[in-house]
């Protein structure tokens, strides 16, 4: 019996540069946005995407043939990408945009992935952070499914891959609990918060990505046109919380929802 | 010299100030290109800073209380460091260490002494001190034998002081005997940083007495040679980390395992000490710079007559005064870094960083107490070792006096050049 050949799995992994998790937001005075002279770091999600591609490439050895991070943003994101890199990705694609560009929209990144990856079809699995902490947007992984017309697993928390079978087992949190799914590659999967817990990168490993290759590309090589479809209004803080009030009792509490018009009670 | 350090700060310019200096030597070297500021750092450095201080924040953060009130390093925070890579920071990748420069080691030292002075001072001890020596001085035999175990599991310890010499480090009365191809140590050392958890020791005895300090030289011994734990100090500050008498007994090393030649261990001291103070002014730095960080937020969440008391102006000055002295304890101390990157002279520079910065960590820790009230005063709130640490920083590695005394005798022979 001629054996099969070799499977291999590519591994895309999309990374942001957004605002980090510990600044304290603040609307810019033109109420069109938020300060972003603030400290920037990798999206948290994006990190676990990252840490996940490693690991499978861990567990599966030789199995895994690279692991691709691929940014879209200014200059500066190329920090991000040098992370992705020191915590163990191969190579990276830098889609650079210009500094006073909008940030692009979910839309134009799955576009500009999809050509991404149609520029290299050996790529089988993405694996996405769910949402970006900046716009909470959460389609890009969809959205990217949907273009490419490839299977999709949402909010991973446990991810199994078989790549002689190309079958990948993911246990999904929804709403009622969790899901699990058995998804057929090439495959989509957006990363959520128990998945993994990132590692740090050691130095050693940050001294090695000095050494490793960063692609830079324009969105126009790509034949992308990331120009924004989404006019944004306005954007305000939420309103301030009102302090609440003490009730003595029962009866008052019951009093104080049918004022306020809750009639179920 | 100047196109060195362009060299290396141009790559990734964070903030560039295109100021020429106003000599012509300068002007000549430096030929049209952009300087860029004291505080420019390569990529790879910004990362480093970067994920040291994440893994100071997640992982020894929540240790810090516990390992200070029972006096003992966590042993899983050691394992943290040398799984990040942070215990062979300079060393060669041959010899399984990071390969950064020494301006990452004085990073990486400054981010952890933000968050625990006892892990920074066990850092800084082995890359400073342990492992330069063995960079420094060491055959290539050596090299290969000892730095891939001091980077990736084996803690060192540099033992000078004893109970009768410590600035006066000469004087020390450790002995080693010629037997055969063996030397034999006796004596006591004392104010062992490391000492408790170390298995490398790099133990200065004399050979010859008789020749004075020039028979003085550098051992490579292992804990299993018959190193004794005599006692372990209970400090006032950095409790975590160990600081212990040695007691050597009949130690029997084998000759193979001197470094840098009999009759060195002087000149190994010395010079090493003049990069150890490097490391001691970023370990104040970093004390310096956490107590600020962890009292002024407070100061404006805690609200007294009306308003947050950081918003008092009488708070606004000290601030700012300590925001100086904190800033220009940092210029000093990488510039002394830089400066010995760039194999130019830094004894000087070093000694005023590491008597600066002790300064400043003295006086701003202790505003920092001030400032947080009461909260300041607790062990569980306040820093713990704020209010004793302080006072280390003079005593570490040779008192205030023996910098007093080495800055005006580079003076003195500056001037008569």
């Amino acid at each position: 019996m001629r054996p099969s050949p070799a499977c291999l799995l590519n591994i895309l992994v999309p990374v942001k540069r957004a605002v980090d998790y510990a600044v304290k937001i603040r609307v810019n005075p033109q109420q069109t946005g938020v300060d972003l002279n603030v400290k920037h770091s990798m999206n948290p999600f994006d990190e676990i995407a990252v840490e996940e591609a490693v690991r499978i490439r861990e567990k599966l050895k030789d199995e895994v043939k690279s692991i691709k991070a691929v940014t879209i943003g200014p200059p500066k994101s190329v920090d991000t990408l040098r992370t992705a890199l020191a915590m163990g990705a191969d190579s990276a694609i830098h889609v650079e945009i210009p500094e006073s560009a909008p940030s692009p929209e979910p839309l134009g990144v799955a576009k500009t992935l999809r050509a991404i990856i149609d520029k290299n079809k050996e790529i089988d699995l993405v694996i996405l952070g769910k949402q970006a902490i900046d716009d909470d947007a959460g389609q890009t992984g969809q959205m990217l499914a949907g273009l490419l017309g490839w299977s999709q697993a949402t909010f991973a928390s446990k991810v199994d891959i078989d790549v002689v079978n190309k079958v990948a087992t993911v246990l999904r949190e929804i709403d009622g609990g969790s899901e699990q799914l058995k998804c057929r590659l090439p495959l989509i999967i957006t990363t959520d918060l128990r998945l993994n817990e990132p590692r740090y990168a050691s130095l050693p490993n940050i001294m090695k990505a000095k050494k490793k290759p960063i692609e830079k590309l324009k969105p126009t090589d790509l034949g992308v046109d990331l120009t924004p479809i989404l006019e944004t209004l306005k954007v305000t803080e939420p309103p301030k919380r009102v302090g609440g009030s003490k009730v003595g009792s029962v009866d008052e509490l019951v009093a104080k929802l049918k004022d306020a018009g809750f009639t179920g009670v | 010299m100047f196109r060195h350090i362009v060299k290396t700060a141009l790559p990734v310019p964070r903030r560039t100030v295109a100021r020429g200096f106003a000599t012509t030597r300068a002007r000549r070297d430096v030929e049209g290109a952009r300087i860029a500021s004291l505080d420019t750092f390569t990529e790879e450095e910004n990362m480093i800073r970067e994920s040291v201080q994440r893994f100071a924040t997640d992982v020894v953060k929540p240790k810090v209380r516990e390992m200070d009130e029972n006096e003992m390093m966590d042993p899983s925070i050691i394992k943290g460091l040398f799984e990040q890579g942070l215990m062979g920071i300079e060393t060669s990748a041959d010899h399984g260490g990071s390969e950064s420069s020494f301006t990452s080691a004085i990073i990486a030292i400054e981010e952890l002494a933000k968050v625990d002075p006892s892990v920074s001072v066990l850092c800084d001890v082995h890359n400073t001190l342990v492992n330069t020596v063995l960079r420094k001085y060491a055959t290539e035999e050596q090299k290969a034998k000892w730095l891939p175990q001091l980077s990736e599991s084996k803690l060192g310890s540099f033992c000078l002081s004893e109970a009768a010499s410590g600035s006066d480090a000469f004087a020390l009365q450790t002995r080693a005997t010629k037997s055969g191809d063996d030397y034999i140590i006796n004596g006591s050392k004392m104010w062992i940083t490391n000492s408790y958890e170390a298995e490398i020791f790099l133990v200065f005895a004399n050979i010859d007495s008789s020749k004075g300090y020039k028979g003085i030289t550098c051992f490579l011994a292992t804990k299993d040679m018959g190193v004794q734990i005599a006692k372990k100090e209970e400090k006032l500050g950095i409790r975590a980390s160990s600081t212990c008498t040695l007691s050597f007994d009949d130690v029997k090393i084998p000759a193979a395992n001197i470094i840098g030649g009999e009759g060195k261990g002087y000149k190994i001291a010395i010079e090493i000490l003049n990069e150890g103070r490097i490391g001691i002014a970023a370990q104040m730095l970093g004390l310096a710079q956490g107590a600020f960080d962890l009292a002024v937020p407070y100061t404006y969440q805690r609200s007294q007559f009306g308003q947050p008391i950081g918003t008092f102006q009488g708070m606004a000055f000290q601030f700012a005064e300590a925001a100086t002295q904190i800033e220009a304890a940092r210029l000093l101390t990488y510039n002394a870094a830089r400066r010995k990157e760039s194999g130019l002279s830094f004894v000087k520079e070093a000694a005023m960083a590491k008597w600066w910065a002790s300064k400043v960590a003295e006086s701003v820790s202790g505003k920092a107490i001030e400032w947080m009230g009461g909260t300041g005063f607790t062990r569980e709130t306040g820093w713990r070792s704020i209010g004793e640490i302080r006072r280390l920083g003079r005593s570490m590695r040779g008192r205030r006096i023996s910098s007093c005394r080495l800055l005006p005798s580079l003076f003195r022979r500056s001037i008569h050049r």
